[in-house]
């Protein structure tokens, strides 16, 4: 099969002009046309493309804009094929409203359900993604965070084991920061944690699974729900994990997860008056420090986070008490002691 | 007026109406739990370094069911040759590499034999019952879910063990002898097994002679779980077999469970070695109430205090400590009460309170009940029929008791209650605490302030304040004075098996 | 003219002339004496604990069968729309008598229960049956209006053939602590119904913990009712076991203080076989078998009747049913 390119002002009747994927004008001969059509193999099986969508109040829905983006499929990978192009929502600052009502009305079911329930539904989690290890090895190759072969596996196991360590902190961790304070006169003086609310996080780019369990699950392990915009490099992997929550017994609402620009929808969430915290991890910090400045509007508690941070994730200082402590408020009660 | 007397109106210096009868008005029928899909291998044998092996004299014993006396198994007999190879695969396990291994990957074990246990849940309370008596309702409801709770929570802490203790450096101890009681079989093979895997220390597990079934299930499930051989080990047998294990020197650590009488011999039998010990070990616990109670739900604490599986509980409510202001309106209530407490077949689900665990058991019960009522105190019995065969005995209470009655001062381990009164809460800490024991308490009270003043003055190891026998994974557990020293549960159950450093 | 009869363990207040004089006045009368002694605290946790607990028993076969007979027979067949009809009425009272036409041997229930303007035309449907026929009357169902008229109601319920009166209290007044206002009306609600049998309904869905269910239940027991209910059915929660429970409670000790048997309806929220079985446990392993009957115990209720019919049905056949074999009236 042979072809010539010519330019379009020297088109003649046996060449065609087109617009091809790549973006560039192409023309093909008839003959070049034709003989790409005789490759086509009509006994092939046709593949079925999943569509991505965001995940919010247990449901996977579109953007309420429309609006999408593309990631390019990166052909063979792992033995099945890639779709040329996928079409992820572009998440809005509607989504993000709708995102944060569905986190709120999660908020009294899950902090009311035990800590062995939270622990429980955390380890189921952790054995769903077990039993899609190779999905998501595969997904996390096909994605745009840059992990392969080895490293991604890697990555899925650590995720994994993470998840495990946070299902087993559910009820640990109130043994670890509640006190009994020795107080000076006949009171019973003690205090405990209790979660804080809706959470806002805005997920790493890299890694992009381990980013997103490393942020989300203490946050929800401390009986907080979740707003979480994940990374736009690898938005595939971050939708694949919300099937995994999704079938994990999970209430609906616990964790929403929006896809699209955190430039977008990050300030529209520190704004929102009906989140109390923002956890940020992003390398942008004309984006970290608006989104400090807006969370000043009803005091939020607002962590951001820079490279450093976002680089000791991948390690065991990516896991511990502090990042569930820090999105626990503090209760104090004194009662008397006497008859 | 007529109407009122027609339904019998109560006047002025008139008897109280006669008691209510809860008779045999719509009977409920027995209901069976169905038990065609459970087996009970008719020979078990010990699990040691991840096989089941024959024990080396040859010799079994029988299991009993005790509500129908009929056999259900016979179980090898270890001796102290058994308990030596038990303990030597505990060591090598340890040593080549449970002990060499990450906490996280330790949990991950932790957690299978959790899922695991919550998968055989029923066929495990049917054993459960069959072996020791108690109404499925408790095993299926209380034992099972909670042993499965206790693998969970510890799983946990496995790879969380810096956090435990304030950032002290801490080790594993190494080989633990854990020998436990026939009340809570399975429950109590859980409450010692999950912390001592979770701190990373091999186990050689000795359950009581009466129930060794479900500590054999568990076994099972431990190997199906594939822990890596010798980490888990059980040796069944009686009480010499117990001696061998605490007394083998290459145990580091024993943990018993049972009666006090033992618990010293063991302390006794360690004392000049370097093994470290916990005991948990008798009860007499004073359940007080006050007049400001919530009334018919204290009674409900009461009963649960010491009716509960058969009043075989180390920190059973045995003694009411009633404010003399209510004693009379609380002993009604309680009358009513036991006549609706239903006594007989384990395994149907309807039972309140099943089998005495043993003959040995029952004779005790009996000799005790005999001398409450040759010290003078009234009895009060629930007027059940008991089965003609297996062991049984009625709920029993006894009004008219003093403090230094025997009733009132041994435990009798059965479903008999002594009430004591007294009238002020000075005299309700002073009587509750006139013991040598120091397990547990309640408290019945609307007034918090009182509820924490008493628990602040109670010498006891757990206080319920208007609640009774609540357990959880996460809550300490343990005694004062004679009803042994450690706790099991939460992160202070940790230290039994660590030593900080 | 005289009051009701007081019992032992609520001390008589107000007599009916100060009632009237007090009512409409900004007096917050909640003298003392009113609770002697005072009703015990009630424990959330433990009695839910309980109630719970008694829901697990077991009834099989022979006793299956028998409760939901039982239950079929304490049933008073409920509908309180405002878009009843004559002809809802009469089908309802059709089904009142004869639940399974393949079975006379079940029911008929105890009673229906309607609103007064349908009170004649249940009564001719259920000419020379034992089926009573209790109307709803004193505003029914919030009870917010002024004594006469609610008074004024009941009479004219009575007058149209009502053998029942489910009235209800003044959850205001119980909330504000006016308990002597709350006594004074039930009490006089007592005295309009002449002879008629008086249901005291406490809309417990209102009362906000069990320490007011249980002083509701006092009050209503001391002022004269002859049942205590539990609720309108138009307010969720209606009737739960717990509160069914702390109910139960009041009564024994009613009966212990005085020796009268007062009875008890839970009405609303139960809607399965399974439901009312574990009602009627309640019933037995806290007041015994002597409460086992109509005469002591109700249910008001609508779809359980189908639900019941379904499960006795299952019994004698083998084979679950489907809804659809039985008449939706």
């Amino acid at each position: 099969m042979s072809s010539r390119t010519t330019t379009t002002k020297e088109a003649t009747a046996d060449t065609v002009s087109a617009t091809g994927l790549t973006g560039a004008s192409r023309t093909m001969t008839s003959a070049a046309i034709t003989a790409e059509a005789d490759g086509f193999d009509p006994a092939a099986r046709v593949s079925v493309n999943k569509a991505y969508k965001m995940y919010v109040g247990g449901a996977f829905v579109r953007s309420e804009s429309g609006r999408y983006f593309q990631e390019r499929g990166r052909g063979e990978v792992g033995g099945s094929a890639d779709p040329l192009v996928v079409n992820v929502p572009r998440g809005s600052r509607k989504d993000a409203r709708d995102a944060v009502l569905a986190a709120k009305n999660a908020g009294d079911g899950w902090a009311s359900r035990t800590a062995y329930n939270r622990g429980q539904i955390l380890y189921r989690l952790a054995e769903v993604m077990e039993s899609r290890r190779d999905e998501l090895r595969t997904s996390l190759e096909r994605g745009g965070a840059g992990h392969h072969g080895a490293q991604a596996a890697h990555e899925v196991e650590s995720a994994i084991d993470r998840a495990v360590y946070y299902a087993g902190f559910c009820d640990k961790y109130q043994a670890l920061v509640a006190s009994l304070n020795p107080v000076a006169g006949p009171h019973f003086g003690f205090s405990w944690p209790e979660p804080m609310g809706v959470v806002a996080v805005v997920a790493p780019e890299r890694p992009a699974l381990l980013g997103l369990v490393s942020t989300v699950l203490p946050v929800i392990a401390g009986g907080n729900t979740c707003v979480v915009i994940a990374g736009s490099e690898d938005a595939r992997t971050a939708v694949l994990w919300c099937e995994c929550l999704a079938t994990s017994d999970l209430p609906g609402g616990v964790v929403n997860l929006l896809t699209g620009q955190a430039g977008e929808m990050a300030p529209h969430l520190a704004r929102h008056r009906e989140v109390i915290a923002v956890d940020a991890w992003s390398d942008d910090s004309e984006l970290t420090a608006a989104l400090e400045r807006e969370g000043s509007g009803n005091v939020k508690r607002v962590r951001t986070h820079g490279p450093e941070d976002t680089a000791r994730l991948a390690t065991e200082a990516g896991q511990g008490l502090g990042f569930i402590e820090r999105f626990l408020e503090t209760k104090t009660v004194w009662h008397p002691v006497g008859v | 007026m007529t109407a009122e007397n027609e339904k019998g109106l109560v006047h002025e210096g008139q008897a109280s109406p006669p008691a209510l009868d809860f008779g045999r008005a719509w009977e409920y029928a027995p209901s069976p739990e169905a038990t065609d899909h459970v087996r009970i291998a008719p020979r078990q044998e010990l699990y040691v370094g991840g096989r089941w092996i024959t024990p080396r004299s040859g010799r079994y014993f029988d299991t009993v069911n005790p509500a129908t006396e009929e056999k259900l198994a016979e179980v090898a007999e270890a001796d102290e040759r058994d308990v030596d190879d038990a303990v030597q695969a505990a060591r090598r396990a340890y040593d080549r590499y449970w002990s060499k291994m990450r906490g996280s990957e330790r949990a991950k074990y932790v957690f299978r034999i959790a899922r695991a246990l919550q998968e055989k849940a029923r066929e495990l309370a049917i054993v459960e019952s069959l072996d020791g008596g108690k109404p499925i309702k408790e095993s299926r409801d209380v034992d099972l879910p909670l042993a499965a709770a206790h693998f969970f929570y510890h799983a946990g802490w496995a790879d969380k063990l810096d956090y435990a203790f304030q950032g002290r450096a801490w080790r594993s101890l190494g080989v633990a002898g854990q020998i436990i009681p026939w009340n809570f079989p399975l429950l109590m093979a859980a409450w010692k097994l999950a912390p001592a895997l979770a701190c990373g220390n091999t186990v050689v597990l000795k359950p009581a002679e009466t129930t060794p079934l479900t500590a054999l299930l568990l076994a099972r499930i431990i190997e199906e779980a594939e822990l890596p051989p010798g980490v888990v080990n059980v040796v069944t047998g009686a009480g010499a077999t117990g001696a061998a294990l605490a007394g083998h020197p290459g145990v580091d650590k024993v943990a018993f469970t049972g009666s006090t009488e033992v618990g010293k011999k063991i302390q006794r039998a360690l004392a000049g070695t370097k093994k470290k010990l916990t005991l948990e070990l008798g009860g007499k616990a004073a359940n007080v109430v006050f007049a400001d109670a919530p009334i018919d739900q204290a009674i409900e604490g009461i009963i649960n205090g010491i009716y509960f599986n058969q009043g075989h509980v180390c920190c059973a409510g045995s003694r009411l400590l009633v404010e003399e202001s209510v004693h009379d309106l609380v002993v009604r209530k309680l009358e009513d009460r036991i006549a609706t407490l239903r006594v007989g077949d384990p395994l149907d689900k309807n039972t309140d309170v099943g089998a005495i665990n043993s003959r040995a058991q029952l004779d005790k019960i009996r000799e005790l009940v005999a001398a409450g009522e040759s010290e003078g105190a009234q009895r009060h019995s629930a007027p059940c029929v008991l089965p003609a065969r297996g062991y049984f005995f009625a709920p029993t209470f006894f009004t008219g008791v003093a403090q230094s009655s025997r009733i009132a001062r041994e435990e009798i381990f059965g479903p008999v209650l002594s009430v004591l009164t007294f009238r002020t809460p000075d005299e309700a800490v002073e009587k509750a605490n006139n013991t040598m024991y120091g397990l547990s308490a309640g408290v019945w009270t609307d007034k918090g302030a009182k509820i924490f003043w008493m628990a602040q003055r109670l010498k006891a190891g757990v206080v319920w304040g208007n609640t009774y026998n609540k357990f959880d994974p996460s809550s300490p557990f343990g005694g004062y004075k004679e009803s042994g020293f450690g706790r099991e549960g939460g992160r202070q159950g940790l230290l039994a098996y660590t030593e900080l450093l | 003219m005289p009051g009701v009869a007081p019992s032992a363990s609520v001390a008589r207040v107000s007599s009916h002339d100060s009632t009237l004089s007090r009512y409409g006045s900004s007096a917050r009368p909640a003298p003392y004496p009113l609770f002697y002694p005072p009703p015990p605290p009630v424990d959330q946790i433990a009695v839910e604990e309980r109630a719970a607990s008694l829901g697990k028993r077991s009834l099989k076969k022979g006793a299956k069968v028998a409760g939901l007979k039982l239950a079929v027979r304490m049933m008073d067949l409920t509908t309180l729309e405002g878009k009843d009809t004559p002809g809802k009425v009469r089908q309802m009272c059709r089904k009142a008598l004869t639940p399974l036409d393949s079975d006379p041997s079940i029911g008929p229930v105890a009673a229906v229960c309607v609103y007064p303007n349908l009170v004649p035309f249940a009564k001719a449907a259920l000419a020379g049956s034992t089926v009573k026929v209790a109307s709803v009357a004193t505003a029914f169902p919030s009870g917010q209006s002024p004594l006469d008229v609610k008074l004024q109601d009941v009479r004219r319920a009575v007058e149209l053939g009502a053998d029942e009166i489910d009235m209800v209290i003044d959850r205001g007044a119980m909330l504000s602590g006016d308990y002597a206002k709350v006594f004074d009306e039930i009490a006089a609600t007592k005295e309009a119904c002449g002879s008629t049998h008086l249901k005291v309904i406490l809309e417990t869905g209102e009362l906000g913990s069990y320490d007011v269910v249980r002083k509701a239940s006092e009050i209503g027991i001391a002022a004269g009712g002859d049942f205590i209910k539990t609720s309108t059915g138009k307010v969720q929660p209606a009737a739960t076991p717990p509160v069914t429970l702390v109910m139960l409670e009041a009564i024994r000790d009613h009966y212990y203080a005085t020796g009268r048997r007062i009875g008890m309806k839970p009405a609303g929220g139960v809607r399965t076989a399974k439901q009312s079985l574990h009602y009627l446990v309640l019933v037995k392993e806290t007041l015994g078998d002597a409460w086992l009957t109509p005469d002591l115990f109700r249910f008001g209720a609508s779809a359980l009747l189908n639900d019941v019919l379904m499960q006795l049905e299952k019994e004698r056949t083998g084979a679950y049913q489907a809804s659809e074999d039985f008449s939706k009236d």
